[in-house]
Formats: C-alpha cells, structure tokens, sequence
C-alpha cells in the first residue's frame, strides 16, 4: 500500500499548494482592499484605530476639572520613571486639608506607551490618546504637564 | 502569417551588398548584440517593476507608486541609483574571480538567449540542438554563483553558494526529463521544429495526462533552478543576509540582480516554447476559421504574452509559497519530482509509440 500512499500525499500536497494560491489569487484579481496608508497625504482622513497608544493625557470638562485625586498609582506605576505626581494640599471651605495635584508632569520621552499608568488609575483620570506626531526640535518640549493650569478636581472623584 | 524574416532578411542582402562577407557578418552580430542588450536592459526594467508591482496587489498594498505615473519609472531611478553606487571590493575576497562571477552570471544569461524563437522566423541561432543547448548552458550558472561565494570569502556566501549548488545539480535532472516527454513527442531538439509542430494545437493540450504533468514538474524545477522562492535557499534573506551575492554591492550586485531576472525569462520562454507553443497562435486541430482569425495577432506578441503569463505563475508562487528547508528541498526532488517525472517520461513514450497523441 506504499505507492497508494504515496499517491494520496501528492494530491494532498498539490491541493494544498492549490489553496494557498487561490488565495493569493483571490488578493491579486481583487484589487480594492488595500491596506497601505499613503502617511503624509492621507492625513487629514487619517484615522486611527482605537487601541493605538500614542500618549498619556488627562481629559478635562468644560468646568476645567479633572478626575485626578493626586493617589501616585500611576507614577508607582510606571517602569521607567515617566510620570512624576506633585502633590499640594487644598484648604476646603470648612479648613481641612485636602490632598490634590499641583502638576503631574510627564516626560514622553521616557515613555514607552506600555498603558500600565492608565490601568493602575483607580479612578480614570488618565488616558491614552491616539496623536502620534512629536518630533520637535527642542527636548524641553516633550516634557508635559498634564493637568490644565488652575484645573480642580472633579465633584464627587475620591 | 506574417513574419519578420523579410526585415531581416533585407538588412542581411543590404549588407552583404555593401560590405564583403565578412564585414556583413561582424555587422550582424554588432546589431545582434545591440539588440540583446537592449532587451537585457528592457526586461530587466520591466520584470522588476512586475515582480513588486504582483507582490504589492498580492499582499493588498499599493506597491512603487511615486516615480512616474503609477510608479512606473520606480525601477529605472532603482537602476541609476545603483549605476552611480560604488562598485566596492572587499580586502579578504579573491579579486580575479569576485569580479569575474557576475560577468559569468551575465554572459550565461546571454548565450541562453541565442535559440530561442521570439517571433516566426526570428531567431538568432537556428541550431538543431536548440534545447540541449540551453540545458547545457544553464548549469554554467552555478558556477558562477559558486565562484562569487567561494571568492567572497565569506560564511554566508559560501553556504548560499553551496546550497544552491546542490539544488541547481539535483532539479535539473527532473527539469531535463520534464523537458524530455515533450522532444518524445517532437522528436526534434529543433526549437524551431518544436514550435512548427504545434500547429494544429499546443502540447499541453495535445500530450494529455503526460504533458500536463510535466508541465507542472517543469515549472517546479526551474523556479529552483532559478533560485527564487520558495527555493531561494541560495539567497534566503532571513538566514544568509542574501546567500551568494552579500559582498557584492552596485552594478555588480546589479549585475546578478539582472542575471536571475533574464533566467527568469528564459526558462518561461523555454517553457511557453515547449508547452505552450512558442509563437504558435492558438490553433484547435482542424477550425480553418478559428485558426486563421488567431494567425492575425502577430507572432511575437503570442510569445511574449505567453512568456509573461509563466513569469508571473512564477512570481505568483513567490509571494504565496514559505521557503522550504534544505532537506525538504533535497526531498521534494529525489523522492517525488525526479521519480514521478521518470514515469510519466514512460507513459509519454508509450503514448508517443502507440501514437495517441493528436
């Protein structure tokens, strides 16, 4: 039964030579899904896909507030060291000391988009956007402050 | 049909008038070798630019698309990039023989051409041995190969170098035999006889069961033979940087480049010569009408579409086939190709015997 097997392993063999080549056939006759971005001319229609990583931000309201209660998860966190939380201490109303952010700053030169800061958050205040264009000329630059100037910490996030 | 021979045959009688014979004779061979260069120059431009072109739409990219409309141009600014390279020679390598190997790439890839019919009565060496010869003179091409690994002094050069050795030396033997189940049926090495006899219809057609398979068998050896994937072990990007021609950078570097490309060429042309009829129009058996309607496309473009339609089976097996190991390759050759084509040679002869074949 050798040569019946032997046989057999041919057809096999050239069937699945076959499938692989229709396959390939199939991409080559239908010529319209391409999925090439021409970068730099497709940039006003670019759109990027939802998980892509391309830096932290903090998200702010219309009130100028964000979520961050200043806890330092996200810069304990961190692996390398690229986020660093500055905290001050808010006198409420009623004269208890409250604590809150001064600056988070974040040095997105450091970072390496890894999305451990945004897990660690308890409460959300820090997320991913997808901007992905930051050459600059000048270093300096890349180290951001997160937080808008003057911004309070949202009503209600403990 | 109408053919090219009257322009050839005016430029011969014009020269012969005004020179003596063997002024007329050096001429000739001059405008031969123009002539070859030109389309050395033309299918290489063409071919490169057709193989990333197929690789793109198989893969769904878009492909060169800046240089010229729709990227046309992409491969002469290729060319001109590499004519102005330095053409470099490493310390370690064996000069003589480092630059002598594209050379003999090069030249292998031209004496191919000499036999083969391009269109109805063209062709530049009408020899009776025609397909012999080009069997021969292939396997010259390993040894040029060998040399530019050997003078390279250099692992991975040696190692592609040797590789393909082996695989050249082992895919010829089912190659030939493939190619022999066709001059069964002929009964001619003629390449011009070859192609007279498929006039009433072409052998793949004609030849059966046999034919088909040694279609098939043929088409396998000489993408080995070839050295293109998936049996480019010889080059094998992902293991020996690019096996034989590592050390080889600019024009020599484009020299191979453009040797393995015309190798391309020629063994589609050998096989649309053998298989699908060379310049023969597409004739059925005895439609006059039919028949006479296809004599009107002219005999070159019947060639050259042919030509082309194999080349691009060829590329379309590169973008879909992973490469396959050394020992699968020895495998693939000695267990199924050469035993299979060995008994479908047989059957072809039985055929040829009995006279089944149309």
């Amino acid at each position: 039964m050798f040569i019946v097997n032997y046989i057999k392993e041919v057809l096999s063999a050239v069937r699945s030579l076959l499938v692989g080549l229709r396959r390939t056939g199939y991409y080559f006759t239908h010529h319209k899904e391409i999925i090439t971005e021409q970068y730099p001319d497709n940039r006003d229609t670019l759109k990027m896909a939802d998980r892509f990583k391309g830096e932290v931000v903090m998200p702010h309201d219309e009130k100028n507030e964000h979520r961050c209660t200043g806890c330092t998860a996200c810069e304990l966190a961190c692996p390398n060291g690229t986020i660093k939380v500055i905290t001050k201490f808010d006198i409420s109303p009623e004269g208890k000391k409250k604590k809150a952010i001064d600056k988070l700053v974040y040095h997105l030169e450091l970072c390496t988009m890894c999305n451990l800061c945004v897990v660690a958050c308890p409460s959300d205040a820090i997320v991913m956007a997808q901007t992905f264009e930051h050459s600059v000329f000048d270093r300096a630059s890349l180290t951001k402050i997160l937080n808008n100037p003057d911004s309070k910490i949202m009503e209600g996030v403990e | 049909m109408w053919s090219l021979s009257s322009i050839s045959n005016a430029i011969h009688t014009w020269l012969n008038e005004t020179f003596n014979p063997t002024w007329a004779m050096i001429f000739e061979m001059v405008i031969v070798g123009v002539c070859v260069i030109g389309l050395f120059a033309v299918l290489g431009l063409v071919l490169v630019i057709m193989e990333r072109k197929v690789a793109a739409w198989i893969q769904i990219r878009l492909g060169p698309n800046r240089v010229g409309p729709k990227g046309m141009f992409q491969s002469m600014a290729d060319t001109v990039k590499l004519l102005v390279k330095e053409g470099m020679t490493p310390n370690g390598v064996d000069k003589f023989l480092f630059n002598l190997a594209p050379l003999i790439a090069m030249i292998v890839a031209m004496l191919l051409m000499a036999p083969i019919a391009f269109a109805k009565d063209f062709v530049m060496w009408d020899l009776n041995i025609g397909v012999l010869y080009v069997t021969a003179v292939s396997s010259i091409t390993v040894i040029g190969i060998l040399m530019a690994g050997w003078a390279s002094n250099n692992k991975y050069s040696l190692m592609g170098a040797m590789r393909s050795g082996a695989q050249i030396v082992s895919y010829e033997l089912s190659a030939g035999l493939s190619i022999l189940t066709i001059i069964v049926f002929t009964g001619s090495l003629n390449i011009s006889d070859i192609v007279l006899s498929q006039a009433n219809g072409w052998w793949i057609f004609k030849g059966h069961f046999p034919a088909i398979v040694s279609f098939v068998i043929f088409i396998i050896a000489v993408t080995a033979e070839t050295n293109r994937a998936p049996f480019d072990l010889a080059e094998a990007e992902s293991e020996l940087t690019a096996g034989f021609h590592t050390e080889y950078s600019g024009m020599k570097f484009a020299l191979f480049f453009l040797a393995e490309y015309i190798n391309v060429f020629i063994v589609c042309a050998i096989g649309a010569t053998l298989f699908l009829g060379g310049w023969m129009p597409f004739h059925i058996g005895n439609w006059e009408a039919f028949n006479h309607i296809m004599d009107y496309i002219p005999s070159g473009l019947w060639f050259f579409g042919k030509t082309f339609f194999l080349i691009f089976l060829i590329m379309w097996f590169r973008w879909t086939f992973p490469r396959l190991r050394i020992d699968q390759l020895l495998n693939l050759e000695w267990k199924y190709l050469l035993p299979i084509s060995m008994f479908n040679l047989l059957l072809a002869t039985a055929l040829a015997i009995l006279g089944w074949h149309f």
